[in-house]
């Protein structure tokens, strides 16, 4: 009797809710510490990336005017569907260098962090809006309002709780979000792409790409289209270079330094403010 | 019964007998008045008359050093020990000294800046002391301010501040940052410095310890050396998109916080069912509010079609009953343009608002010989990418447009880069709320238009700046959390 084969997995981008190869037909070859398994990742290019902010922007009015109830159950949803593949995310994070324990941890977390951003949407409103006593017969009242659409860079060396603790916020508090995965490991960050598209995250809330850093930094803090840029690292070079971008067209600029993701400081409601604006309404009082 | 009767009124010119100024102004470092080490000053003219009213110092790098090390120590050797409710009050002192000198204030602001006594008198001055005293009360109040967290002083904060409400943007900027423990050099405009000096002579009468506020008058130049100086841990700034986009470059990959509140080309927009009398009065506030040399003027007015005749005439109407002349005359609805510079880039747009095709219509009035003048203009004809609509113009001119459906016009509305202010008038609730949540801008007035108070966060979206001034948001500009 012959040996079955395999059926290998194809990596490829998410935009738009779907997953299509990178128009550049460029790859990078992914290798594992243990040199036993190669794979074919997409070298996502410039325009892969503004394809992917032209479905943020389309899906960012509707997700914005979604209840919070709604967003914050979809939250939740990507959390069972998490639960539910932890098989996969096993193989992936083992594969990429974490020992089972690790690797079990970071999917828990994961998970959990989800579970307490989805608590956080319906909520950090509530915490953050005020009624100001104002000095004239006005009401007069402040709320959050999301910033729009966020590019960004996530953190290199997590790559699925530290992409989970950069999307949930952006997206609990109504933004819609284009992520380059981490470079060095960038396996489960797609995975967890198709758990987004089995939890009812409607098509362009979340886009993912892969690909070099080097190379997509300048288009993502450059794109006029950008509201807010998000950069996780050290690289001084780099952040001088986003910050200096920002500029072109007023981005937000958020940053989180290399830090370990796991502890529970680094998820806070104060987190998904970084991606919100500040409205506040005058209205007359009087007849 | 209809016989029209032409009211003329006589003039009522505030006084300015009881004003003391000096001659010369110094840099104000370290709680003393110094003179500039170039030895270099520079004219402040009155706008309506073209009279020179004082000198005042040009600081130059080594005085912005001074200024930056002097502000620096004081943080380290005093603000930043002291207790939170002490600092408070001498915020509280800054506040009622500014509210006993209202009137000195009113009319030195008017004189260098152009604007109406009435509105120096009645915004200007009575804000800016509402601003110290309502950030006073925070100082010992933080943990309030930001549950979860702890609040600490950024350091010395560099802050750059506008010609177009001199004193009130001072408090704006300093009320906050005193209040959160930081220490501040502050540079006024070059054209309105005046007032900015009065107050550092507030800040010597309360007490304040020295360092703790620096006032450094002076030009691009000067504000350039403060942006870029090493040991300015924060950059405020008010001002143009332009100078607002230089700062965030010259800052990247300094570690420097910044807020920044940049221009703005405001959509007013008026539906049929709106109180149409109260609508024309607030389309006037909105645009020629200070000349409209502000940067949430009201600048774009969108009619829905079925009114639009009729507000366009009582526009009109109303705009022939502006007084415009001496900015001291308590009469006067419509003051002095701020410079020549100015003036000069309005009637550049008012040519261009022609040139593209516009329909101009202007006030009749006369507009006094000296000074700097622009009477108030209106265009009509005009499209959403004619450069008038599209740029802001910071002076009182109006492009008017006309709409049918609410998702069009937000969708013009929207159609801006900058993203600081709108206004919607109609009497239908709903309508109010749902056109508020979706034009794109940091303060929406329903129903009325360029209403400030300190405890109301004013910030922009997009080009229109980083941050809030104001209220709780106001603080989380000065703060670290940690």
């Amino acid at each position: 009797m012959s040996k079955r084969i395999d059926i290998q997995k194809t990596y490829k981008l998410f935009i738009d809710g779907k997953f299509p190869r990178t128009e550049s037909g460029r790859y990078i070859k992914w290798v594992d510490s243990k040199e036993s398994t190669i794979v074919n990742i997409c070298r996502g290019s410039r325009k892969d990336f503004r394809n992917a902010m032209v479905a943020a922007r389309k899906a960012s009015g509707s997700w914005e005017n979604r209840t919070a109830y709604n967003r914050a159950q979809i939250l939740y949803r990507i959390g069972e569907m998490l639960e539910g593949r932890r098989d996969q995310f096993m193989a992936e994070l083992t594969l990429q260098g974490l020992s089972k324990k690790q690797a079990e941890n970071e999917i828990d977390q994961s998970i959990d962090r989800l579970i307490y951003y989805a608590g956080w949407a319906d909520k950090y409103q509530q915490v953050f809006s005020r009624v100001n006593p104002v000095s004239l017969p006005y009401f007069n009242f402040t709320v959050p309002e999301p910033t729009g659409v966020v590019a960004a860079i996530a953190p290199e060396d997590t790559s699925l709780l530290g992409l989970v603790s950069i999307i949930a916020p952006v997206i609990a508090g109504g933004n819609t979000i284009v992520i380059l995965a981490s470079e060095s490991h960038p396996l489960c960050s797609i995975t967890f792409a198709e758990v987004l598209h089995t939890s009812d995250v409607p098509a362009g809330v979340v886009n993912i790409l892969t690909g070099y850093r080097s190379e997509l930094i300048e288009h993502f803090s450059s794109h006029m289209d950008v509201n807010a840029i998000l950069y996780c690292g050290d690289d001084t070079e780099h952040k001088t270079l986003v910050e200096t971008n920002a500029a072109l067209n007023v981005k937000r600029v958020i940053q989180f330094p290399k830090q370990n993701w796991s502890q529970n400081q680094h998820q806070s409601p104060y987190h998904i403010m970084k991606s919100q604006e500040t409205k506040t309404t005058w209205h007359p009082i009087g007849v | 019964m209809s016989k029209t009767i032409k009211w003329e009124y006589s003039p009522a010119p505030e006084g300015t007998g009881h004003i003391e100024l000096k001659k010369q102004y110094e840099l104000f470092i370290d709680g003393k008045f110094v003179p500039p080490k170039s030895g270099k000053y520079f004219k402040t003219i009155n706008p309506s008359n073209e009279k020179t009213i004082s000198k005042v110092a040009e600081a130059d790098q080594s005085d912005v050093n001074h200024a930056v090390a002097s502000a620096k120590k004081a943080y380290d050797k005093t603000w930043s020990k002291m207790l939170p409710k002490e600092r408070g009050k001498y915020i509280f002192r800054i506040a009622r000294l500014l509210q006993e000198r209202a009137r000195e204030f009113s009319v030195i602001e008017t004189m260098d800046g152009g604007k109406p006594i009435r509105e120096s008198r009645d915004v200007d001055i009575p804000l800016a002391s509402a601003h110290f005293f309502y950030h006073a009360g925070w100082a010992d109040k933080l943990e309030y301010a930001f549950p979860g967290r702890q609040a600490k002083p950024v350091g010395v904060a560099g802050q750059i501040i506008p010609w177009n409400f001199p004193l009130l943007m001072a408090s704006w900027k300093l009320a906050p940052a005193l209040a959160t423990g930081n220490t501040v050099v502050l540079k006024p405009a070059e054209t309105t410095p005046l007032t900015a000096m009065k107050l550092a002579e507030i800040i010597q009468e309360a007490d304040l310890p020295p360092g703790v506020v620096n006032i450094v008058t002076g030009a691009g130049e000067t504000g350039k050396s403060l942006v870029n100086h090493p040991d300015v841990n924060k950059i405020a700034f008010t001002g143009s998109t332009e100078v607002g986009k230089y700062i965030m470059k010259a800052v990247a990959g300094s570690g420097k916080k910044y807020t920044l509140e940049l221009g703005g080309k405001a959509a007013n927009i008026i539906f049929e069912d709106a109180a149409i009398d109260q609508a024309v009065e607030g389309i006037i506030d909105a645009i020629f509010f200070n000349q409209g040399h502000v940067c949430c003027a009201g600048s774009r007015l969108y009619v829905q079609e079925g009114v639009a005749d009729e507000v366009i005439s009582k526009l009109r109407k109303r705009m022939e009953t502006l007084i415009v002349g001496d900015p001291l005359d308590k009469n006067t609805d419509i003051g002095a343009i701020n410079s020549k510079m100015q003036l000069k880039k309005i009637k550049s747009y008012v040519k261009l608002g022609s040139e593209e095709g516009g329909s101009i219509y202007q006030s009749s009035c006369p507009l006094p010989k000296k000074g700097f003048w622009h009477a108030p203009t209106i265009f009509t004809d005009v499209s959403q990418s004619n450069r008038i609509v599209q740029e802001e113009i910071f002076g009182p001119v109006l492009a008017i447009q006309t709409f049918r459906t609410v998702d069009e016009v937000i969708a013009k509305a929207n159609n801006s880069p900058y993203g600081l202010s709108g206004g919607v008038w109609t009497d239908k609730g709903s309508k109010i709320f749902k056109v508020t949540r979706d034009i794109r801008a940091g303060v929406i007035w329903a129903n009325t238009f360029n209403k400030f108070d300190p405890a109301s966060p004013f910030g922009g979206y997009k080009e229109s700046g980083v941050g809030s001034e104001g209220g709780i948001e106001g603080l989380s500009g000065y703060v670290n959390l940690v």
